[in-house]
C-alpha cells in the first residue's frame, strides 16, 4: 500500500526541494513518524512543542478534511492522495 | 481623486513565534504557518494620525491612510467607504435597545459590501508588488469587489467561487469581464485550491498570498464607528463572522485609536453572529473553546458559509477576553432579521445581516447586552445580491386598471385582506 504526500512550497527546503514523495503509512500518526524519520527538519517544522501537528497545518485525503474522516483513527487507503496545507482565513467577515 | 497617502511604517509579523518578515506577499510565517499580521511602528504615527488630521482627509477610507498599509507613492483611485453609522430607533423598539446604532455597509461604494475596503488595500499592496493578475476565492462579495477594482486598475481578475453560489453574485462578477471559474465544493474546498495556485502560479491572491495587507482593510470599520460615534467607543459591537477577521481587525483599529490617545481608553465587549447551520466560532465560544472544530456549511447566509475558519481561535479568544458571547441563529431567523431591519430602517441587506440583525435582537433578549448601551451592528452586505432568500415570501399581487375607481376598489380590498387577516389572528389567539 502506498499513500502520495503532497507539500506547499513552504516545506520544501526540508525536503530537498521535493513537493511530493509516497509513504506506505497507514494512518496519520504512522506517517508524522515516517515524516521524522524521512525530513527531521519537516518533522520539527509541523509539530508543537509537545509534539502534535501545529493547529494551521489542515491535512486533507483527497478531497476532505481529515477530521470529517476520523482525524487519527482514519485507515489510509492505496492511493489516497495527502496534501498538508497552511490554514487561510478567508469569507465575507 | 487626487490624494497622496503616506502610511507609518509597517512589516509583517508572526504574533506567534515573534518573527518580522518585512514587507512581500505571504501569509503564513514560513515556520509555525501561523498567520502573519501586519504590525505599524504607532509612535511614529504620534501627532500625524490626530482626529483633526483625519478631518481633513477625503470622506472615505484613505482619511486613515497613515494606519493602512500603503506602497509608497500609492495614489487611491476611488471613494471607497465611509459608510453611513445610523441610530436604529425603530428597530430598538422592537427588540427593546434605546442605544443602537447600524454600521451601513450595505451601501459600500463601489460594489456594495464591506469588502471593497479590504480589496481597495489589498489591491493597493498587489500593484506594489507587480502582480498583473490578481485572484480570490470568494462566497461573492469579495468576487464583486476584485472584479470591479482590478479592472479600473488595470489588474487581470481571475476569481474562483463555490459553484452553488447565488447567481445575482455570480452575474455581478462577471458583469466586470472577470475570468470566473466554478469549483465544485464549499468555499473551504475553494480556499484550498487556491491555496495551491498561489504556490504555483505568480498571482496576487488577495485572500491567500496578500491576506494580510487586506485584512487591514477591515480596520477602517472600527475606525468610522468610532470618528462617527464623535471620537467614542460604543459599549458593544456586533459583527457577523465568516473566517473571524474583520471582528478582531474592528477591536485591533480600537486599540490603536486608544494608544494613540483619539479616544477615551473604556472596555469594548464583541459579540459573534454566525448562522447555526455554520457556526464553528461561536460552538467554540459556547463551548468555551480555545480551537474550531470544522463543520460542513448547510445555511443560506453563503457569505458566513466557512466551516473552517482560519482566525476562528483567534476571535473567539477574543470575544471571551472582551466579556463579549457568540451567537448564531437558524435559516428561518436570518430571514425574519433582514425584513425586520427592512421594515423598520429602511435597509436591505444581505443574508449574512440577517444573520447580525437577529443575532442583535437575542442578544438584547437574553439579556447579554442592556437596554442603554451604546451597541453598534454591523452590516456587511446588501440584500439585492441575496434576493432568492426572501423572494418566496412576497406576493406581487395582481395588476389593476388604470383608473382612480380601480385603485379605491383594489385598496379596499387589499385593507379588507389585512383586516381579515388580524381578525384570524385574533380569534387564533383566543
Amino acid at each position: 500500500m502506498s499513500v502520495k504526500i503532497t507539500l506547499p512550497t513552504a516545506f520544501v527546503r526540508h525536503t530537498d526541494g521535493r513537493k511530493q514523495f509516497d509513504s506506505t503509512a497507514e494512518n496519520l500518526p504512522a506517517l508524522l513518524a515516517d515524516i521524522d524519520q524521512t525530513f527531521p527538519a519537516l518533522g520539527t517544522q509541523i509539530k508543537d512543542e509537545d509534539g502534535k501537528l501545529r493547529r494551521f497545518i489542515n491535512i486533507y485525503i483527497n478531497d476532505e478534511d481529515i477530521r470529517f474522516l476520523g482525524g487519527d483513527n482514519y485507515a489510509f487507503q492505496d492511493g489516497d492522495e495527502i496534501m498538508l496545507i497552511p490554514s487561510i482565513a478567508g469569507g465575507c467577515c | 481623486m487626487s490624494y497622496s497617502c503616506t502610511s507609518t511604517a509597517y512589516e509583517l509579523k508572526c504574533n506567534e513565534c515573534g518573527k518580522l518578515y518585512g514587507n512581500q506577499p505571504l501569509s503564513a510565517c514560513p515556520d509555525c504557518l501561523y498567520p502573519l499580521e501586519v504590525v505599524y511602528d504607532l509612535d511614529s504615527a504620534r501627532g500625524v494620525f490626530t482626529r483633526e488630521a483625519i478631518a481633513k482627509g477625503p470622506a472615505n477610507i484613505w482619511r486613515y491612510a497613515t494606519l493602512l498599509p500603503l506602497p509608497k507613492g500609492f495614489e487611491p483611485d476611488l471613494p471607497v467607504g465611509f459608510t453611513p453609522l445610523v441610530r436604529a430607533r425603530n428597530l430598538g423598539k422592537r427588540i427593546g435597545a434605546n442605544n443602537l446604532y447600524i454600521k451601513n455597509d450595505a451601501v459600500c461604494f463601489p460594489t456594495l459590501s464591506f469588502k471593497d475596503r479590504v480589496v481597495s488595500v489589498a489591491l493597493a499592496n498587489a500593484q506594489g508588488f507587480g502582480f498583473e493578475t490578481v485572484g480570490c476565492s470568494s462566497t461573492g462579495n469579495l468576487a464583486n469587489s476584485v472584479a470591479a477594482q482590478a479592472v479600473r486598475l488595470g489588474l487581470k481578475p481571475c476569481i474562483l467561487v463555490p459553484a452553488d453560489l447565488e447567481a445575482a453574485k455570480i452575474l455581478n462578477t462577471q458583469v466586470y469581464g472577470a475570468r470566473l471559474v466554478r469549483i465544485d465544493g464549499n468555499y473551504d474546498h475553494v480556499n484550498r485550491l487556491c491555496t495551491q495556485i498561489a504556490d504555483e502560479y505568480n498571482w496576487g491572491f488577495v485572500n491567500v498570498n496578500l491576506r494580510p495587507y487586506y485584512a487591514e482593510g477591515s480596520k477602517t470599520v472600527g475606525y468610522e464607528i468610532a470618528e462617527q460615534l464623535g471620537w467614542k467607543l460604543p459599549d458593544n459591537v456586533v459583527v457577523p463572522m465568516a473566517g473571524g477577521s474583520l471582528i478582531r481587525k474592528i477591536r485591533k483599529a480600537f486599540q490603536e485609536l486608544i494608544y494613540l490617545g483619539l479616544v477615551e481608553d473604556k472596555p469594548v465587549r464583541f459579540f459573534g453572529a454566525q448562522a447555526t447551520g455554520c457556526s464553528p466560532i461561536s460552538h467554540a465560544v459556547k463551548q468555551g473553546w480555545d480551537y474550531i472544530e470544522p463543520q460542513r456549511p448547510n445555511t443560506i447566509a453563503r457569505s458566513l458559509a466557512i466551516g473552517n475558519p482560519a482566525d476562528g481561535p483567534a476571535a473567539a479568544k477574543m470575544i471571551r477576553e472582551t466579556g463579549g458571547w457568540a451567537e448564531d441563529v437558524s435559516d428561518v431567523e436570518i430571514v425574519s432579521g433582514i425584513q425586520e431591519l427592512a421594515e423598520t430602517e429602511g435597509i436591505f441587506t444581505e443574508t449574512a445581516g440577517g444573520v447580525t440583525t437577529s443575532v442583535t435582537a437575542r442578544l438584547y433578549a437574553h439579556g447579554r447586552i442592556s437596554p442603554d448601551e451604546v451597541t453598534v451592528s454591523c452590516i456587511t452586505g446588501n440584500g439585492l445580491k441575496t434576493i432568492d432568500a426572501v423572494a418566496g415570501h412576497y406576493e406581487q399581487g395582481r395588476a389593476i386598471r388604470p383608473r382612480l375607481a380601480d385603485f379605491d376598489a383594489y385598496l379596499r380590498e387589499l385593507d379588507g385582506a389585512s383586516a381579515a387577516e388580524t381578525e384570524l389572528v385574533t380569534a387564533g389567539g383566543n
